[in-house]
């Protein structure tokens, strides 16, 4: 029973990272078409960026993610300008390997500014542990959960109520009735862009400091696809529900079978959704006969 | 288009259909087989592994542009079907004891089966739904040649013999110039092939696929049958690859069959120029010499530039990503269209069009 508890504390704040990661993916997706292979990277950089803040910079805490989210906001808005609004109308093809081409690039400037060892950094989140039914739960997991959970009900509430948030679910529903509306598309595709980075970064910091400061980070990442094909490419409650669920799936598998085969579980996971349901569970059903 | 040579009129079908038909383009056939002659003789043993590198690559990146390219099913998982070439070809020569080529001929056909296999869902599944399927693919099969300890013995890499056919074996002191012929008589066999087979009905079928499916199959494309068959070709000659890579280096570890192996392929055809085996061919060609020649910069301005040459592999991964990303916004059809280009430019001199 107790391994189980911790399992699934343990899981379930991996599924709150991913479904962070996840989400920056789907905004992206959702509102310029486009799929982001370099959203781990995303997560890598955000989280390199905060340890130079807080570590190098020595800045405070409150100052270090000010700095973060100026320069995630910064990278997001720029590799659309520069490097995905010059693609548009190109073929899928090309899409996936501009942005594989951006994901190699940004791991390997980490890589030359910070190498490959990992980064030591003192915890931010609290540290310590709570006895709950006999299973001894650390706390940071619990902080993990919540700063999520607060992260992802701030973005619902954004697409919700805020002009901006409606705007985009606009662009997303119908370009061009958005755009003979007054809506600048072009400012709505740099804000998909800067906010995904933003989520990023905010998956990336807590990463970092559960886990550690290094270049696995991106690895991490590359299971939003699992995620997001689960949930749905164009859905945000589906990255909730594939997040946790991809998290716990990950965590029982390496604790109750073996941490090898917990690598490979999503992916097989994956394929069987596509097989079966390939716009996931909340996805918008697009039937295309092929 | 520009690129078709002027005042040349075909009098008879045949005539129309062959693949040169200006002196010039006989002219560069021939330079071209000189300089691949003459370059085993001339460069020395450590150019001449690149060289070899780059034919692997060659058939590697046709094999990708045919389904690429060609068919236009986008996939990541080009490097393991580069394993499966390579372990099913030195499983079968060196632990059951049958001919080299044999097991070569077998590796080439399980990669197809597999590469088929794989193919599947290319049958419900489109664009980005499909890149995200291969990308399963490989992360599978990168998975069973890890932890599958029969394949090595469980050792976690395979040492490979000596190539040896029919009492010729590959000696010592010439191993690199022996492997150039070898690896370059399937090269312009590779190439060979899959030039023509774009001149068939079948490689016909598979343009239509990528150009429009639907329109593809309502004048009577079988889209199932042409998509299989362009995985299963495709995979084909990937596993040819890989086969060829296993016997040349003479180890078989997982690492050389990642993902990061399915991005550089990928690479390859979209700097050459998807769907054109000429571009493969730059492709392959520029991809290999990037990283070496980085090195040779790197350590020739070591006292100017240091940090260049002690974080090499971070720098050569920079520009390998850069480079993917200024191709494709600068010139999305790569190399070949250059190269097209740059010979309308000396046509039409001095005009400009």
């Amino acid at each position: 029973m107790s391994t189980f508890l911790n399992l699934m504390v343990y899981g379930l704040a991996d599924g709150a990272i991913l479904a962070l990661a996840a989400l920056g993916f789907v905004l992206i997706y959702k509102a310029t078409s486009v799929i982001n292979f370099a959203q781990g990277e995303f997560l890598l950089v955000g989280a390199y960026m905060f340890y130079t803040a807080f570590v190098v910079l020595q800045l405070p805490l409150v100052l270090a993610v000010v700095f973060g989210v100026v320069i995630a906001t910064l990278i997001g808005v720029l590799v659309e300008r520069l490097i995905l609004r010059p693609m548009v109308g190109e073929n899928p093809i090309s899409i996936i390997m501009v942005t594989i081409g951006l994901s190699i690039f940004l791991r390997s400037v980490v890589q030359m500014f910070y190498g490959t060892r990992p980064q030591s950094q003192p915890a931010v989140l609290p540290t310590g542990s709570v006895n709950v039914l006999g299973a001894t739960i650390p706390v940071n997991r619990l902080w993990v959960l919540l700063i999520a959970a607060v992260v992802l009900t701030a973005f619902t509430v954004f697409f919700r109520r805020s002009r901006h948030g409606i705007a985009m679910r606009a662009v997303a529903d119908d370009q061009q009735a958005a755009m003979t509306m007054g809506i600048s598309v072009r400012r709505i595709f740099a804000m998909a862009w800067a906010l995904a980075a933003v989520s990023a970064l905010i998956a990336g910091i807590l990463l970092g400091d559960i886990y550690a400061v290094d270049q696995n980070i991106a690895a991490f990442g590359l299971l939003v696809f699992p995620v997001v094909i689960l949930g749905g490419l164009d859905s945000v409650p589906g990255t909730i529900v594939g997040g946790l669920t991809i998290g716990l799936l990950k965590q029982f598998t390496s604790g109750y079978l073996d941490p090898g085969l917990a690598t490979v579980i999503p992916y097989v996971v994956l394929v069987l959704i596509l097989l079966v349901r390939p716009y996931g569970i909340f996805g918008e059903t697009r039937i295309e006969r092929v | 288009m520009a690129a078709t040579a002027t005042g040349i009129h075909h009098r008879s079908y045949s005539s129309e259909l062959s693949l040169r038909a200006t002196k010039a383009e006989y002219f560069r056939l021939g330079l071209m087989v000189v300089v691949l002659l003459v370059v085993p003789f001339v460069l020395d043993n450590y150019w001449l592994s690149i060289a070899n590198t780059i034919l692997i690559a060659v058939i590697g990146a046709v094999g990708l542009n045919i389904l690429v390219g060609y068919t236009g099913q986008i996939s990541l998982g080009q490097g393991g079907f580069l394993a499966v070439g390579a372990y099913t070809s030195v499983i079968i020569s060196d632990r059951m004891g049958l001919p080299v080529p044999v097991a070569i001929a077998l590796a080439v056909l399980m990669t197809a089966a597999v590469g088929t296999f794989f193919g599947l869902p290319g049958l419900r599944l489109k664009g980005l739904y499909l890149a995200i399927a291969t990308l399963a693919s490989q992360q599978i099969i990168e998975f069973v040649i890890r932890r599958w300890g029969w394949l090595t013995e469980d050792q976690g890499f395979i040492d490979v013999e000596r190539l040896e056919v029919a009492g010729f074996r590959v000696e010592r002191t010439l191993f690199e110039q022996q492997w150039y012929w070898i690896l370059l008589a399937f090269a312009v066999l590779t190439v060979l092939t899959a030039r023509n087979l774009f001149r068939t009905g079948l490689g016909r079928s598979f343009m239509a696929v990528r150009d429009q499916d639907i329109a593809a199959e309502a004048i009577g494309v079988n889209l199932a049958r042409a998509k299989l068959t362009a995985f299963a070709v495709s995979s084909g000659f990937v596993g040819l690859a890989g086969a060829l890579t296993a016997h040349y280096t003479e180890i078989v570890t997982w690492e050389r069959f990642t993902l990061d192996v399915s991005i550089l392929y990928l690479a390859m055809i979209i700097v050459g120029g998807l769907g054109s085996i000429a571009g493969a061919v730059y492709g392959a060609i520029f991809m290999t010499l990037l990283p070496v020649l980085i090195r040779e910069a790197a350590t020739s301005i070591r006292d100017v530039a240091p940090f260049l040459a002690s974080q090499l592999p971070a720098v050569q991964n920079a520009v390998f990503g850069l480079t993917i990303i200024v191709f494709l916004i600068v010139e999305p059809r790569g190399l070949d269209r250059i190269w097209q280009r740059i010979k309308d430019y000396v046509r039409f001199w001095p005009f400009r069009y």
